[in-house]
């Protein structure tokens, strides 16, 4: 009961981590169809924004506070200046859009090791998230549970966002159905931006999420790009809950074959997991019904 | 003359160009490379031709039937560890245990080492296993529809969990440290300069016979096909072909392309590890090819050797400057340039006359207005026209 219990925990945790990664790409990836591989770069220029931020500001647990809405600026920033100087001339080629974002991540990595050097650098946690948190059954790190709570309120705000206000209108219009969405007076020019800018900003608050769980370096994108697009085709693009169901689900899935064998085979075990669920569901958890052949 | 026979001649004359092409490259890599370069310089562009074998694959697969494999490294490191485990067997003696063995694992050998003992199960191997995994992981993804950036997708998850699966085990295949110390090669003392220019001249040999088929392949009634299902997937579907077959055809053929390339890597260059395998080097295969022109028949390999040699040159003098220099290779040429430098109008007339045949050439380039519809179900789907308006 203790190991199943423990198990769920480390689960959701894991699921929390990549949900925080994955959200920013259900949202481009999945909205708007562009397939950005800079994306964990993001995330890293969202750590490392952290690490400035405590450099300046002693005490962590302010620091962490003022992270976490600097790290959206600055991934949705960097997600701006993307979006307008390549990806805008790229929407009508999703697989070049690929390659030239795997450019760009190349090449922000690489100044990530010029400026700030190619060992890892650590932020310190605050000490109020340092300690462990008994639940009953089991210890839990504060830091995986204010991680949860994190993704779970980037959940909430974005789905009150897309649901709710006049932008997220115009956004799930201008998804459904551009043409359309244009001739009725939205400007599809900047609701893409905008787009890019909240997704991208998400991948800065998950790099700033990260920072609690290890240190930081250059490679920190590269080390969750793949799992994170593995959640949006898990989930079925168009759909924030098949982001968080695929998240969620893939975490546990990973916890539970780490129990009985090792992390690597259970990668592997997952990957394989989510090949066979294509061929039940080719479209992910969630598809919207069309009548388009694609 | 007759109907039949100026037919052939115009065909002989549209082929003439692609062959004095391919003869040119052949008397290039067979009789002035070995001539001019030193052994050193030879053995490096060996390595390099492997990475043009890949290259030809990828342009089958990426440039004429639109499947953009971010996996191809883990066909590469198929075949590679296959041939990598024969030679440590070989080294190893009749009845011995590879070295690293007697090192980190029990010192036993695990049973699905014992087939690669024989030469010709490696060999066979080499071809075979990169093939059957891609026809298992086609077929899977293909028939189900699965395709463009989801594929992409996969392809690039696959290659991620074989390099992490490699590193985990460290016992029977090397672990983060891959097999390497080869002796050597069927029975070749591997540290003889005369046995290295063997293998560059069998390196050689293979590009130019997978140039060969993949032109045979072009000219062919399935080439056309490969194009179509490229270009337009539901027509081809609805005059009665299954596009999923000519896919995976096209796909198992770019896997036993890279497996053979990774194969001759080993003894070229020493050593198979998880880093010759994994996301990075399977998306920088990819470059080469895009810069190359990724529809044409010789820009692929040619663009795969240039790059992989404008690497060694720049990141010996400058190391971080290679890494952006590649990055921005990326952008300029994809975002720019998708037809790679072949389609660049200084370049373009000759190697339009000297490449391919006319008619297919119109259609070579991946046009934008022809491209397949993305795949966003979100996007393209509520309104059945709106494949039409876009």
């Amino acid at each position: 009961m203790q190991a199943l219990f423990s198990q769920l925990v480390a689960g959701l945790s894991l699921g929390s981590v990549l949900l925080l990664a994955a959200l920013g790409l259900a949202l481009t990836f999945g909205q708007m169809g562009v397939i950005n591989m800079a994306h964990g770069e993001f995330m890293m220029a969202g750590a490392y924004t952290a690490f400035i931020i405590q450099r300046g500001i002693a005490d962590a647990g302010t620091s962490l506070l003022l992270a976490i809405p600097l790290g959206f600026l600055v991934g949705g920033v960097m997600g701006l200046i993307l979006e307008a100087t390549l990806i805008r001339r790229m929407y009508h080629r999703p697989l070049d859009t690929l390659l030239v974002t795997w450019g760009v991540s190349l090449i922000l990595q690489q100044a990530a090791r010029d400026i700030f050097g190619a060992p890892n650098v650590d932020v310190r946690a605050p000490g109020w998230l340092s300690g462990s948190i008994d639940i009953g059954f089991t210890q839990v790190p504060a830091a995986r549970l204010f991680i949860l709570a994190l993704a779970v309120a980037a959940v909430l705000g974005l789905s009150l966002l897309l649901k709710t206000t006049p932008l997220g209108r115009r956004i799930r219009g201008v998804v459904q159905n551009r043409d359309l969405a244009e001739t009725v007076g939205i400007s599809t020019r900047s609701t893409d931006r905008l787009t890019f800018f909240i997704g991208s900003g998400l991948a800065g608050i998950a790099g700033v999420a990260l920072t609690l769980l290890g240190s930081t370096g250059p490679t920190l994108g590269t080390s969750y790009i793949v799992d994170a697009f593995l959640v949006v085709v898990a989930g079925g693009i168009g759909q924030i809950k098949g982001a968080v169901i695929a998240a969620f689900g893939l975490g546990l899935l990973q916890a539970t074959f780490e129990y009985s064998t090792t992390a690597n085979i259970a990668k592997v075990m997952v990957f394989v997991v989510v090949v066979v669920f294509l061929q039940i569901r080719p479209q992910g958890i969630f598809s919207i019904r069309t009548r388009s052949l694609a | 003359m007759t109907a039949t026979s100026a037919k052939l001649t115009g065909k002989l004359k549209r082929n003439y160009g692609t062959l004095l092409v391919f003869v040119l490259g052949a008397v290039a890599l067979l009789l002035v490379a070995p001539t001019v370069l030193s052994d050193f310089r030879l053995s490096l562009l060996g390595r390099f031709i492997c990475y043009g074998i890949v290259a030809v694959g990828i342009g089958l697969a990426w440039g004429r039937g639109g499947m953009l494999t971010l996996g191809q490294g883990v066909f590469f490191g198929l075949g590679g560890y296959v041939m990598a485990m024969h030679l440590k067997l070989a080294d190893a003696g009749l009845s011995g245990v590879p070295d690293f063995m007697r090192l980190y694992g029990a010192g036993r050998l695990p049973f699905w080492w014992e087939p690669f003992r024989s030469p010709v199960v490696t060999l066979l191997g080499v071809v075979l296993i990169p093939s059957l995994v891609a026809f298992g992981l086609g077929a899977a993804i293909f028939r189900r529809r699965v395709r463009g950036a989801y594929f992409a997708i996969l392809s690039q998850a696959l290659a991620a969990a074989f390099a992490i699966l490699l590193v985990g085990q460290v016992d029977t295949i090397g672990g983060f440290n891959g097999l390497n110390g080869f002796r050597s090669f069927f029975g070749f003392y591997l540290f003889d300069p005369v046995n290295k220019r063997m293998l560059f001249y069998i390196a050689a040999l293979i590009l130019l016979v997978m140039l060969a088929i993949v032109w045979q392949i072009y000219r062919s009634r399935y080439g056309e096909l490969l194009i179509a299902v490229r270009d337009q997937e539901e027509r081809v579907r609805f005059l009665g072909y299954d596009p999923a077959n000519i896919k995976i055809v096209a796909y198992v053929l770019a896997a036993a392309m890279a497996g053979i390339a990774g194969a001759l890597f080993v003894p070229i260059v020493g050593i198979i590890s998880p880093a010759n395998v994994g996301v990075v080097p399977s998306i920088a295969f990819l470059i080469g090819v895009a810069i190359g022109g990724r529809a044409t028949l010789f820009g692929p390999a040619l663009g795969a050797i240039a790059v992989a040699w404008a690497q060694t040159a720049l990141s010996e003098s400058f190391p971080s400057f290679w890494t952006y220099f590649q990055g921005a290779l990326f952008v300029v040429v994809i975002a720019f340039l998708p037809g790679g430098f072949s389609s660049v109008n200084l370049l373009q007339n000759p190697l339009r006359r000297l490449g391919t045949r006319a008619g297919v050439t119109r259609s070579l380039q991946p046009s934008d207005a022809a491209a397949p519809p993305p795949p966003e179900p979100g996007l393209s789907g509520v309104s059945a026209g709106s494949e039409a308006g876009r």
